[in-house]
């Protein structure tokens, strides 16, 4: 087996998978390091899901190079195993058994680890421990399958869209539990399509769509890279006093301009030269303004500069 | 973990290998087993269909078959000088009416026999020659007749009343009923656990572990072979106690027999489960598979009942086998060498169903 790049993690090149007419993963390039959080941010059907399976050895690719932990499923996928935390998008657990019993029968399946309970205690679950796992939460269920996936003490760990689904308080919760595990320095490959968890979680994001990586760096950087460090949002105008959007174009500092639900969006680089002169072009039209925001730029807004899409239009 | 090539930045967090000692409980083909049981007696519909619904079925069938003193059959005469000979025979129940009430009650089936006196001195009898009451009843009332003007028999006969333990209905039910459970709860419990798994992506995520592949398949075989000592014992235990039905083979044998039979229902189990990915489609192909054997194989009558021409392919059945061997052993007391020929076709469906099944079983 041939030496590979010396901290890489995960080492994926030219990654092709076609089902049927659809192609999910169209040469794909990834490379993650040993102890980040490296997160695949796209909407649904951008191909996630399959290029995490291909990673975890569950999908065979129609063509591309993978190594994991530097080694290949095709030689090495018992040793692979042992050294991998999983947790797949909806797996439904045996409703009839009690949250321990899960976590005892996947602990038995790895050479090490902690106890069950112990685990489940890292998953702050002790007090479901004897409880039919069909009486919990969705919350609670999917600490569960992070305990499944955390048993056999794991060097890296595969979460695969985490917290869908959940309500903000088990999302923040399950949050809490994976920057535990990140504190640990073991290496942590998510799939999200919620821009917030991306950025709070991961050290590194690319950007996923139709079956491609189109951007790849910090939270920061990419923010940075493409689009202005500011958004103003608005509303002005009405029937007798319509918006001139074109002339907002040439306003000072404004990259760029976007209607949206009657709403305007201007991604700008300094709030303090860019509002004052929007609200003296604004005089200037005589339209009277009804709303004025402003936030600073997120991943979500370079999904929508990057595609011209939502993250969650599909 | 010698030749990890990712540099170990996490040496000094990793959580060490608990000190526990490590026990056999620890052993993955235990803890599914384990869980395997647990689900199956966490399931009570599973429960009532395995244990409680065959001891019902034999129950009803054996009260609604119990050995009762033979039918009387009811007949009609129209004169009262033909009624009188008539009522000298026990087994018959003479009514006299009128020749219209008479005729109206053989055409309703209420008596099964007409005797009415011809115009020369002869008796006439009127009856359905297809009813075998009809016939019974006609060949009584001929002898009470002939008796009552005065024949006497060549031979002397006399008769010896026959109601053995063993050739009972009941007898022949049990076994029956022994075999149709093997049969449905191996391929249920088998296929409705896999499917399940498989639509629930559990199957899935149990291949993503290190879980060895042949410890999944083989925990069901384990956790059916221990639900099958207490499945056997409930039902023959029951027959014996409250019906006396007898098991006149070796135990030994009977335990043998069971346990081939349930691994080879299991292994067509698996078969029918290897691609399904619903609970419909797989319930669906099981009936298919089963309900020709519910019927042909004899488990409430017997498969002689079926035409010669389709004895061989009846014959072939794994059911069959199964019932047939059951019933060599628990009823005319056969060794396992006398059953070879069913043993041999029980053995035949086990490796094939086991082999199709291993070359087609997907885990997603």
């Amino acid at each position: 087996m041939p030496e590979i790049a010396s901290k890489s993690a995960l080492h994926v090149r030219q990654l092709r998978k076609a089902y049927k007419d659809v192609v999910a993963v169209n040469g794909l390039d990834l490379d993650v390091q040993a102890g980040e959080c490296f997160g695949l941010l796209g909407p649904n059907g951008a191909g996630k899901t399959t290029t995490v399976e291909i990673c975890e050895g569950l999908t065979e690719p129609d063509s591309g190079q993978v190594e994991v932990l530097g080694r290949r499923w095709s030689s090495d996928a018992a040793q692979l195993r042992q050294r991998l935390g999983i947790q797949l998008q909806d797996t439904q657990l045996s409703e009839k058994l009690t949250v321990h019993e899960t976590v005892r029968l996947f602990r038995s399946f790895f050479r090490q680890g902690a106890d069950a309970s112990e685990v489940i205690a890292r998953v702050q679950l002790e007090e479901k421990q004897n409880s039919r796992v069909g009486d919990l939460s969705g919350g609670q269920k999917q600490r569960l399958a992070l305990a499944c996936a955390l048993v056999g003490d794991p060097d890296f760990l595969f979460l695969d869209e985490p917290t869908t689904g959940l309500d903000p308080q088990a999302r923040r919760q399950l949050w809490e539990l994976i920057e535990k595990f990140k504190q640990s320095g073991r290496t942590i490959l998510l799939t999200t399509h919620y821009m917030d968890e991306a950025e709070r979680l991961c050290d590194r994001v690319a950007i996923m769509d139709h079956g491609k990586v189109i951007a790849l760096g910090t939270p920061r950087e990419l923010i940075a890279l493409n689009c202005a460090e500011q958004m103003v949002e608005f509303t002005a105008g009405s029937v007798s006093h319509a918006l001139d959007v074109p002339a907002l174009r040439r306003i000072q500092g404004v990259r760029e301009v976007r209607t949206e639900n009657g709403s305007v969006l201007l991604q700008v680089t300094e709030l303090h030269t860019s509002v004052p002169a929007l609200l003296t072009e604004l005089t200037r039209q005589n339209v009277p303004l009804t709303e004025l925001r402003t936030h600073s730029a997120t991943l979500e807004d370079v999904f929508v500069t990057l595609t011209g899409r939502h993250l969650r239009d599909e | 973990m010698s030749d990890n090539t990712v540099p170990d930045i996490r040496a000094g967090v990793r959580v060490k290998k608990s000190p526990r000692a490590y026990s056999i409980a620890d052993h993955p083909l235990v803890q599914l087993t384990l869980v395997r049981f647990y689900e199956f007696v966490r399931e009570p519909e599973a429960l009532f269909w395995v244990f409680v619904f065959p001891i019902l079925l034999a129950a009803g069938l054996g009260i609604a078959f119990r050995n009762r003193p033979p039918d009387v059959l009811r007949i009609a005469a129209v004169n009262p000088e033909l009624a009188q000979p008539l009522r000298q025979e026990k087994l018959l129940e003479v009514q006299e009416l009128t020749p219209e009430a008479a005729q109206e009650a053989l055409r309703t089936g209420k008596v099964a026999l007409l005797v009415t006196m011809g115009s020369s001195g002869s008796v006439e009898y009127r009856y359905d020659d297809t009813n075998p009451e009809g016939r019974a009843a006609r060949l009584l009332a001929d002898q009470a007749i002939q008796k009552a003007a005065g024949r006497v028999d060549p031979v002397d006969t006399s008769d010896r009343l026959m109601r053995e333990v063993g050739s009972r209905y009941i007898d022949f039910l049990i076994p029956g009923l022994l075999g149709m459970n093997l049969m449905g709860s191996a391929i249920w419990s088998m296929g409705f656990a896999i499917v399940d798994a498989r639509r629930k992506k559990l199957l899935k995520r149990l291949v993503a572990s290190p879980m060895p592949r042949p410890y999944y398949l083989l925990s069901f075989l384990l956790s059916r072979i221990l639900m099958l000592v207490v499945e056997v014992g409930v039902l023959v235990g029951f027959g014996a106690l409250l019906f006396h039905v007898p098991v006149r083979g070796s135990l030994l044998d009977l335990a043998v027999l069971c346990l081939i039979a349930s691994l080879s229902f299991s292994a067509l189990g698996l078969l029918l489960a290897s691609r399904a990915r619903t609970i419909e489609a797989a319930s669906g192909l099981m009936n298919i598979v089963m309900m020709p054997m519910w019927i042909a194989s004899g488990v409430f009558f017997s498969s002689q009942k079926f035409p010669d021409m389709m004895q061989p392919i009846i014959k072939a059945l794994p059911l069959t086998a199964v019932i047939d061997a059951l019933r060599a052993n628990m009823l005319q007391g056969s060794n396992l060498a006398q059953m070879a020929p069913q043993v041999g076709i029980i053995s035949f469906w086990l490796v094939i169903c086991f082999a199709m099944a291993l070359k087609l079983f997907r885990w997603r």
